[in-house]
């Protein structure tokens, strides 16, 4: 085969990936938007396997084959739970594979170029593509390759890291080693010397300083965010993930590569961006890790925090017409959710309005409430944004909050000295009466005080999520 | 106290005596008291010297402060800022003395806030009150016998009395007007299902919970336009209940003897503030006089004891909460902690000194003040404003794009061609992405995330393209990365597929 019929078969691939990222604007769509991207990958994957420059294309499909076992099996057994924890790990596949590319390139470009002109000749496939390269476009290779390496190196630990703290195998509390950023800028730093140094050599030890740099900033970095924080970390590094492979794509001269990395990685660029707006943080402090401290004493909160039993609240259900359900992180770690979808079933089955509330930075994936209630069968049309509900709170009777803190805090838009302050919240208060499904008495994971559990209409329903919902549906019919 | 709470406070563990007699006119005899375990004492004198804690309603006279002892904590009403004889007496003994009128109002203290109790009664009762005294329905009707007009009721002064008098009246099914100089209790008057009546007044609203909820002196231009609105209803409406109060002050007139005269004959004005000296022009306290048009004017103080059972049940409720405020370790033994800001709040005498008046609580429970709206831009500055974001818009759009296309020139000049052109398919792509990617809705994030690492496997075209030239180094290094993309297409899309399969209509 030629190039030329690879070529099209890339860009009919691309205009796949496309389309595919396109039809997620809708619920309807988006299922057929995968078909889109299943048959744009399989496409690329094909026109590279029969095209110009491949061998051991049995191999290559037993490793597909292999690896798409795996990945079947995981992507079967995941719990919608554990879907940030997936995501994260997946993330690190990518970068772990972007590293290994790029070394590659640099192997190849060094026996390419030991080579005499007429074994040169006589190379094909990507080897051969080297072997034209002039002195300019070598340079520039090596930077392109390098840069992949590195991307890639901070994408695969970072999300190492960022896994284990979503999985709750590593404190998802802030760490820092003791220099703290001054440690990444260094890092970084030396990263930039060896870049110099192995454009000036071209040999494999300042590629792996250089790589070595870039896995301990991607431990580091990530290390030093918060649990809260973790939306952000994780669309980040999907971001991270599409750069590494387009700066690959360059390096092979690949244009699908190119095409796709940009693709995936302004689509990370996006996602991270809504949420720190959701936030109301920028990036950079984000990515520096910890609240902002705050710039003056928060306001004292007055009044007691008011308990109050399954009965209580199986009453006041059965009194309202309105009903929004706020939830959080704290319903996922309950695995609360299928409780929460009966709760809703039964109160409307009596005639009432039941919605959600989602709050942009709720969970720890972006939109990661809205896969839970879609497993629980929650339909999705009564699943609303923020800036979709929030005007409706003062006409609702109830607001149900489960297992969320920061986001329903009032103190983002009474206290100007909360660390949170200006931050968009749900106001959930504004409803006439408000129930917190709540563990304990603890602060969020911003450690905020939160005078939304001291307000006169807000009654706690203390007890894990999913018990006492279950111990509400009893009460319910 | 009432037996209910009697019963209450034996558990905090006190032991409860009462004068016998003392609730027959609120419908409780001695007989419940003592059947609820309280002990029935023949005189108050009896009384006083027996018991430590002496709860009361009426402001103690002198000859009961002569009770007082060290040990002693009386509960009452005192008037605490009219009463510097009373205060020195108690004072001289050493008493504790709680008033009742001097617990701040906080959230925490509304249960024990007998002001607010009463007032509540005093609304309700005088909408009854003037029920009495008017010759007609409340609600409209029409029946055989003719059509039946509603009753119009102005209810001045929307506090806790106006507020429960306005529900009182459109319950009954009056037309219900309100009015109050504080603009944000709007809303609560709306709430309760009557009109609030605004008036055309430009002025820098005073704030009301700067002054502790309670209304303000306004101004005299406020005043003005505020009694041409009542002129201009006083001819209208029936039923007149005035509530309006100040703290520490003469009650404002605010419905002259110009406006009881234009008013109907057979209309009804109630003046909750006769105690203050009256709303109204002509009230009498305590008394009620029908003027020379027959419009009746009752300027009634007593209210809550017309409706003694109501006012007792509640008193005692109130009385009981500030015991049990009073005895955090329910062991009957009085804690008087006077860094509590409620207890400290109605503490008026204690260990020999006069701890009136209290320093300001630390927080207002009061609604924080609406922020202010955005003003209403006139169509003029709001197209200038467009202009001016168009133009910012404009100039920002240029200078990127000046910039980029500097630096990309800049690139260009260095670069060979055949970087330029992955470096125009690169800028493309990070176009389109930045279009798509805005248009995906916020509810399919995940799934958005879970293709995106999917397709970000499309690394294995470069492990595929070097698997079969080279090395063995390279070979099983571009093998593994093909084995671990692998993993990531098939577990990335497959995911997605499940996600978007769950979402569903109803």
């Amino acid at each position: 085969m030629e190039f030329g019929f690879t070529t099209a078969a890339y860009v009919v691939a691309a205009v796949l990936f496309i389309l595919s990222l396109g039809g997620l604007s809708g619920q309807e769509s988006a299922k057929r938007a995968v078909w889109y991207g299943i048959f744009g990958m399989g496409l690329a994957v094909f026109a590279t396997l029969i095209g110009p420059g491949s061998g051991l294309w049995l191999l290559s499909v037993i490793l597909v084959a292999a690896g798409g076992i795996i990945g079947f099996v995981v992507a079967k057994r995941v719990q919608m739970t554990e879907m940030p924890q997936l995501v994260a790990a997946m993330h690190s596949l990518v970068g772990l594979a972007a590293v290994f590319v790029g070394y590659n390139a640099h192997f190849e470009l060094g026996r390419v170029l030991a080579m005499d002109e007429t074994a040169r000749d006589a190379l094909e496939g990507f080897a051969a593509l080297l072997a034209h390269k002039s002195g300019v476009e070598q340079n520039i290779l090596r930077v392109e390759a390098s840069l992949g390496i590195w991307i890639g190196a901070v994408t695969f630990t970072g999300s190492i890291i960022a896994f284990g703290k979503l999985a709750g195998k590593v404190s998802s509390a802030a760490t820092k080693l003791p220099g703290g950023h001054l440690l990444n800028a260094g890092a970084a730093l030396i990263s930039l010397i060896c870049l110099f140094w192995y454009l000036g050599s071209g040999g494999l030890f300042p590629l792996f300083v250089l790589t070595v740099m870039a896995l301990f900033i991607g431990y580091h970095l990530i290390m030093g965010i918060g649990g809260a924080d973790m939306p952000v970390v994780v669309s980040m590094l999907n971001s991270y993930s599409g750069w590494a492979a387009a700066a690959i794509g360059f390096s092979l001269g690949n244009d699908l590569l190119i095409v796709v990395g940009a693709l995936v990685g302004s689509s990370g660029a996006i996602l991270s961006y809504i949420m720190c707006k959701a936030m109301n943080r920028s990036f950079v402090s984000v990515i520096l890790g910890g609240f902002g401290g705050s710039s003056g004493p928060a306001m004292e909160v007055e009044g007691e925090q008011i308990a109050i039993d399954a009965d209580g609240v199986a009453q006041a259900l059965e009194e309202a017409d309105s009903v929004i359900i706020i939830p959080g992180y704290g319903m996922a770690v309950a695995q609360a959710q299928q409780n929460v979808a009966e709760l809703t079933r039964r109160l409307r089955a009596q005639g009432k309005e039941v919605r959600f509330a989602i709050h942009p930075v709720a969970g720890r994936l972006p939109g990661h409430m809205n896969v839970l209630l879609a497993e629980a069968k929650v339909p999705y049309d009564i699943v609303m944004e923020m800036d979709e509900i929030n005007d409706d709170f003062p006409d609702t009777d109830v607001a149900i909050v489960i297992g969320s803190n920061d986001i329903v805090n009032p103190a983002a838009q009474e206290d100007p000295n909360s660390p949170i302050a200006g931050m968009p919240v749900l106001e959930c208060w504004k409803a006439k009466q408000v129930f917190v499904s709540k563990r304990g008495q603890g602060t969020g994971y911003s450690g905020i005080e939160n005078p939304l559990f001291y307000k006169e209409n807000t009654r706690m329903y203390y007890g894990d999520a999913k018990q006492s919902l279950g111990e509400l549906l009893n009460r319910i019919s | 106290m009432t037996p209910d709470s009697a019963r209450q406070l034996q558990k905090l563990g006190y032991e409860c005596l009462i004068e016998s007699g003392a609730g027959s006119r609120a419908e409780f005899s001695d007989a419940d008291y003592e059947a609820a375990g309280v002990k029935v004492v023949g005189s108050a004198a009896d009384l006083w010297g027996e018991a430590d804690i002496i709860a009361k309603v009426r402001i103690p006279t002198l000859d009961e402060l002569d009770y007082l002892t060290p040990e002693k904590t009386l509960i009452t009403f005192f008037n605490p800022g009219g009463n510097q004889e009373g205060l020195d007496i108690a004072k001289e003994k050493g008493a504790s003395v709680i008033a009742m009128e001097m617990v701040p109002r906080i959230s925490r203290a509304q249960k024990m806030d007998a002001l607010s109790s009463m007032a509540n009664i005093a609304g309700y009762r005088a909408v009854i009150e003037a029920s009495n005294n008017f010759g007609r329905f409340f609600t409209g009707q029409i029946t055989a016998a003719g059509k039946v007009p509603p009753a119009k009721v102005l209810v001045v002064g929307a506090g806790v009395a106006g507020l429960a008098a306005i529900g009182t009246s459109t319950s009954l099914g009056a037309i219900t007007y309100a009015f109050d100089v504080r603009p944000e209790v709007a809303e609560q008057v709306e709430s309760m299902g009557a009109e609030f009546v605004y008036l055309d007044f430009e002025e820098e609203q005073q704030d009301g919970a700067a002054t502790g909820g309670y209304a303000s002196v306004s101004s005299p231009e406020f005043r003005e336009a505020q009694l041409a609105k009542f002129r201009e209803l006083a001819p209208e409406v029936d039923i007149v209940i005035t509530t309006a109060l100040i703290p520490n002050r003469e009650a404002p007139k605010l419905w002259l003897e110009d406006m009881v005269k234009s008013m109907k004959a057979g209309s009804v004005i109630i003046d909750l503030a006769a105690e203050k000296g009256g709303n109204v022009e002509g009230t009498v306290k305590d008394e009620k006089v029908v003027t020379d048009n027959g419009v009746t004017i009752v300027g009634y103080t007593d209210f809550p004891s017309r409706m003694a059972t109501q006012s007792s049940t509640l008193y005692a409720t109130n009385i009981r909460h500030m015991m049990t405020d009073l005895t955090p370790e329910k062991d009957g033994k009085i804690n008087h902690n006077m860094d509590d800001d409620v207890i400290r709040g109605a503490t008026v005498t204690h260990k020999g000194e006069i701890t009136f008046p209290p320093p300001p609580p630390k927080v207002q429970a009061i609604a924080a003040k609406k922020q202010e709206k955005p003003k209403e831009l006139t169509p003029e500055e709001k197209r200038a404003q467009e202009v001016a974001a168009f133009k910012a818009q404009t100039r920002q759009q240029v200078t990127l794009l000046a910039v980029g296309g500097g630096l990309l020139l800049l690139v260009g000049l260095v670069a060979p061609a055949s970087f330029m052109q992955h470096f125009i398919v690169f800028v493309l792509s990070v176009f389109v992405g930045f279009q798509v990617i805005w248009n995906v809705s916020h509810s399919l994030h995940t799934p958005l995330m879970a293709v995106t690492n999917a397709i970000s496997s499309i690394i294995i075209l470069g492990a595929l393209m070097q698997i079969g030239s080279g090395s063995v180094l390279v070979i099983i290094l571009a093998a593994l990365s093909v084995f671990m993309a692998g993993i990531n297409i098939f577990g990335g899309f497959l995911v997605t597929r499940r996600m978007l399969a769950m979402f569903q209509k109803s």
